[in-house]
């Protein structure tokens, strides 16, 4: 039987297990919206086409699936360009479908024609205009293929409208057919580059385990746990990496770089071995370069070549991808213990780093009496009242890095957060999605006051479908991050990050159907969070905390990590 | 430029888009391409680039890593790691009046160039070789005043004998 393009697109969807899709429809799609009532795929109306990308960011991230977005032509796409490059800087599979002007129409400057193609070229894994009917079918699964394999990353998928009416007999590409000779991601670890690693841990006396994203995206974040505690070996993580190992662990030194804990940094830069693991050596780990981790051997395993050797000379290279890596490393060690006994070796530095946190922990100033709330209390008690059991987004800024310090994340897929392009307006979007994955788990998203004016159109979304999603707001009436950086290096010249004329917070949550609470002092906090979160709708928590509180330790742009601000 | 000339032989899907993949590579992280050449192989399913730019070791490895990233790469080879042949065809627009037009055509026969259109005023001659004899040639007919060119870029193939 003969199907149509918009046909052929959800029965592809489908086939590649998506349950829900986040869009936006426009007249270049609509052939699909008057198909998709007749498919089992979810469709979540979002209010700006830039909340339907971080939304499928924020699902994918939660559930380890892969993500998808079905937006129209022009304005539609461009929307969505934000949210692609955070999704592709952090490599986060998600697939977007973006409606096209008729294939006749292309490049004439129609009505709503843009060149998505062209415009997301450099922020795409690989992107796609089906120009033919014959190869939309492999297109799609090429799409969902490319996404999730190798290095993940979003996929776009150009559709002219034309082609979503064409005709053609639907044939569903097999296993083989999907393969490209141009396209072969070294996955497989080297044997003996795992045991060489092994030989190197034996001989460390201060070594570190140093965890990315890519921990948690390859699902290696059991292994990686089991790993650190037999090799007895502290770890630290990058604000990616966030949950790969947990917490309340006595091995966990906290997250490392510009706002990490001080025994972290100091535990780097002390360190005489590093295992690198799915990181990529950012400017915000690092600080300067070329003082980064001076006595240390480095070890690096990636699935992406083009991370390594990138920013620091590596001394044990391996291009894998980190579940099988950290797998097989389990196996090697498994069939050798007793062989070695890791905890005395390296016993006397784990020691010294917990001394360390005594001496510097991530701590703030509480508040004396009649003083406004301190953030930094705020994050505390969402920890202390959920357990860390709760997935946490966050928007971008200080609350970000107060969310990624004063909360204990237990396990991986419980932190969704903008990492590497910092877009502020993610977070609360990205938690419809992670709500949408898991319908009964408590999401909460740490916002600031600019950041959430950026997506904030989605309550309408979060309040439409029911989704309980909770916002908790440090309100400080500032951009704070930029604020601290104009306080201490712009000598208080605080131009344009004040923000002068703020919403009533609450009224606005109230005014979309959601509920709203505002906190002005610190006794209120317990017990307004308990509240909020046994609601069973849509919350926004409007907390008035200090102005200018600063977010320490701070390793500030260009320093190394040895040359930290602390409280 | 800075660095090492390396001459990259990239073999490509043969699709849309995929030349301002690469350039777009290039640009968009600030590598420099000095020449670039594109064509279709044997197998029309794929075409082959040649790439001439400039780097140290460390950016070198990074294009060539980027390069081999991209979905539609099938295989990147730095040539100057191996042996190889290259070539690049220029044409050439030179002054000629008739006092000096014996001796352009002297210049024209001792580097085997071919001289492919013919006015009163003007020769246009192509030339075939190797970045030295191209600027070798450039150098002897500067003096009559070249006009315009126009250059292919290196195009180079590893050679079959390797040590």
């Amino acid at each position: 039987m003969e199907l149509t393009g918009a046909q052929i697109l959800l029965e592809c969807l489908k086939r590649e297990g998506v349950d829900v899709i986040f869009g936006y429809p426009g007249g270049a799609v609509i052939d699909i919206y008057d198909e998709l009532p007749k498919h089992p795929i979810q469709h979540i109306l979002v209010r700006h086409e830039q909340g339907a990308i971080h939304a499928a960011d924020g699902y994918a991230r939660a559930s380890g699936k892969t993500g998808c977005c079905l937006v129209t032509s022009g304005p539609g796409a461009t929307n969505t360009v934000t949210g692609i490059a955070t999704a592709y800087m952090d490599s986060i599979p998600v697939v977007i479908i973006t409606g096209q002007v008729p294939t006749p129409l292309i490049g004439n400057d129609a009505f709503q024609e843009v060149d998505i193609v062209g415009i997301t070229r450099s922020c795409t894994k690989h992107n796609y205009l089906v120009k033919d009917i014959k190869d939309l079918a492999l297109t799609i699964r090429r799409a969902f293929y490319l996404a999730h394999t190798g290095r993940p990353g979003p996929v776009l998928v150009d559709l002219p409208k034309d082609i979503m009416q064409a005709k053609i007999k639907f044939v569903w590409p097999d296993d083989e057919a999907i393969k490209m000779r141009s396209y072969n991601p070294n996955i497989k670890p080297n044997k003996r580059q795992l045991q060489k690693i092994i030989e190197l841990v034996k001989k460390a006396q201060r070594p570190v385990i140093y965890a990315g994203g890519g921990v948690i995206s390859s699902n290696a974040a059991e292994d990686l746990t089991w790993l650190a505690r037999k090799l007895h070996i502290p770890v630290t993580a990058t604000l990616m990496g966030l949950g790969c190992f947990p917490a309340d662990d006595p091995l966990w030194l906290g997250m490392l770089g510009m706002h990490g804990t001080f025994t972290a940094n100091k535990a780097i830069q002390d360190s005489d071995l590093i295992l690198a693991l799915g990181a990529r050596f950012d400017d915000r780990v690092t600080g300067k370069i070329a003082e980064f981790a001076p006595k240390a051997k480095l070890v690096h395993i990636d699935i992406d070549p083009t991370s390594i050797q990138k920013n620091v000379a590596v001394h044990v290279p391996m291009v894998a991808d980190m579940g099988l890596a950290l797998a097989e490393m389990r196996a090697i060690v498994e069939s050798d213990l007793g062989a070695f006994d890791f905890v005395s070796a390296h016993e006397p530095w784990v020691k010294t780093t917990i001394d360390w946190d005594l001496e510097h922990p991530i701590k703030y100033t509480p508040p004396k009496k009649g003083e406004a709330v301190k953030p930094q209390y705020v994050v505390e008690k969402i920890y202390e009242l959920t357990k860390g059991k709760a997935i946490i987004a966050t928007e971008v800024g200080q609350n970000q890095m107060w969310a990624a310090q004063f909360y204990g994340f237990q396990a991986p897929r419980t932190f969704l957060s903008s990492g590497g392009l910092g877009t502020m307006g993610y977070g609360f979007p990205a938690a419809i999605g992670a709500q949408m994955a898991f319908p009964d788990q408590l999401v909460i998203d740490i916002a600031g006051d600019g950041s959430i004016q950026m997506n904030i159109q989605e309550l309408a979304t979060a309040v439409c479908y029911n989704l309980p999603v909770k916002i908790i707001i440090l309100n400080n009436g500032f951009l704070g991050m930029v604020r601290q950086w104009q306080e201490l290096f712009y000598k208080k010249n605080y131009c344009s990050t004040c923000m002068e004329a703020q919403p009533d917070f609450v009224k606005l949550a109230e005014a979309y159907g959601a509920a709203g609470f505002r906190v002005t002092r610190s006794r209120d906090v317990e017990k307004v969070l308990k509240e909020a979160f046994a609601i069973k709708k849509t919350v926004i928590v409007d907390v008035r905390v200090a102005q200018e509180e600063n977010v320490y330790p701070m390793v500030p742009a260009g320093k190394s990590l040895g040359e930290m601000l602390l409280v | 430029m800075e660095g090492k000339r390396h001459v990259l032989s990239i073999l490509v899907e043969n699709e849309p888009g995929v030349l301002s993949r690469v350039a777009g590579l290039f640009s968009g992280r600030g590598f420099n391409i000095e020449s670039l050449n594109v064509g279709p192989t044997l197998d029309r399913g794929m075409s082959i680039m040649t790439i001439t730019t400039f780097g140290d070791e460390q950016i070198i490895e990074q294009i060539v890593k980027q390069l081999r990233k991209l979905v539609t790469t099938i295989k990147v080879v730095d040539l100057t790691e191996h042996i190889s042949v290259e070539r690049e065809m220029v044409l050439l627009k030179v002054n000629a009046e008739d006092s000096r037009r014996a001796e352009i055509l002297r210049i024209v026969d001792i580097f085997r160039c071919k001289v492919v259109d013919v006015s009163p005023e003007e020769l246009t001659i192509e030339a075939t070789g190797d970045r030295g004899k191209i600027s070798a040639i450039f150098s002897m007919l500067q003096r009559f005043g070249i006009k315009e060119i126009a250059r292919t870029g290196t195009v180079a193939l590893k050679r079959s004998l390797q040590d």
